[in-house]
């Protein structure tokens, strides 16, 4: 996994990508969570590059989103697609999660 | 493809840090029976979500021996986990409930949800003092989009 984050447009956007699993979940967990600590409480999320999630990386990714929420903060997502879709929907990620079709668009819905 | 004969497994440590070693090697054994590509990133997931599992709860004292062996047996790629831990039936966890509201959301027994959803087949037996979870997968085409 490789995860990089730039500031657009008052928000942060975190581009990660290769697979998000059991051993990398903690490294994103850990980012954001610095992310987060130092103020930033709008998040863009984008999946375009991810090839591959698990439950692990699932639990990463809820445990921010909780986060963020309970300090009344925004999380969206963009380019969610094939397998990563596929594996949200299963788990009903993909109707708890705000998704958007790209980063610009996730930009635009933030408040 | 009918032919058991394509049998290989390989015993590691219980440890998450060898994920990607059981991975890499149920992935090597797959390509050799022409599974399609998608299925690939499927069988991998499935991988990862039972062994992790192997590897959180079946030694209660730390660390034990996880085996991974591959087949083909009718047509179907055969994947089996087992480990010498104590028993433990994880098909008789109750599934979670995904309509539920992000804050409300626990995340345990999605992995074994994921493993339900994306595999063929998933039989439990207990044989020889071991855990053994048997997965079979089918090649299917790729869906649309």
């Amino acid at each position: 996994m490789a995860i990089r984050t730039r500031n657009d447009r008052g928000a942060v956007v975190v581009e990660v990508s290769g697979r998000l699993d059991a051993v990398t979940a903690p490294e994103f967990e850990t980012t954001l969570n610095a992310s987060i600590q130092q103020g930033n409480l709008r998040h863009v999320i984008n999946l375009d590059g991810l090839e591959y999630v698990s439950s692990a990386g699932l639990r990463g990714i809820l445990v921010i989103a909780k986060l963020l929420r309970s300090k009344g903060g925004q999380l969206r997502f963009a380019n969610v697609r094939g397998t990563v879709r596929e594996v949200f929907d299963i788990s009903g990620f993909g109707s708890i999660l705000t998704i958007d079709e790209s980063v610009a668009a996730a930009l635009d819905g933030l408040a | 493809m009918k032919d058991s004969s394509h049998y290989r497994s390989l015993a590691v440590a219980s440890r998450v840090d060898r994920l990607d070693q059981v991975a890499d090697f149920v992935e090597e054994c797959a390509v050799a029976t022409a599974i399609v590509p998608h299925r690939l990133t499927v069988l991998r997931l499935v991988v990862e979500e039972v062994f992790v599992n192997v590897c959180h709860y079946a030694y209660l004292d730390g660390e034990g021996e996880v085996s991974v062996g591959c087949s083909v047996d009718d047509d179907a790629f055969v994947l089996e986990v087992s480990d010498g831990g104590r028993p433990f039936d994880p098909l008789t966890r109750t599934p979670p409930d995904t309509s539920l509201d992000l804050l409300d959301r626990g995340i345990g027994g999605l992995g074994i949800h994921l493993v339900r959803t994306l595999s063929d087949s998933v039989t439990y037996r207990r044989e020889d003092d071991r855990n053994i979870l048997r997965m079979t997968f089918r090649d299917k085409p790729v869906p649309p989009g």
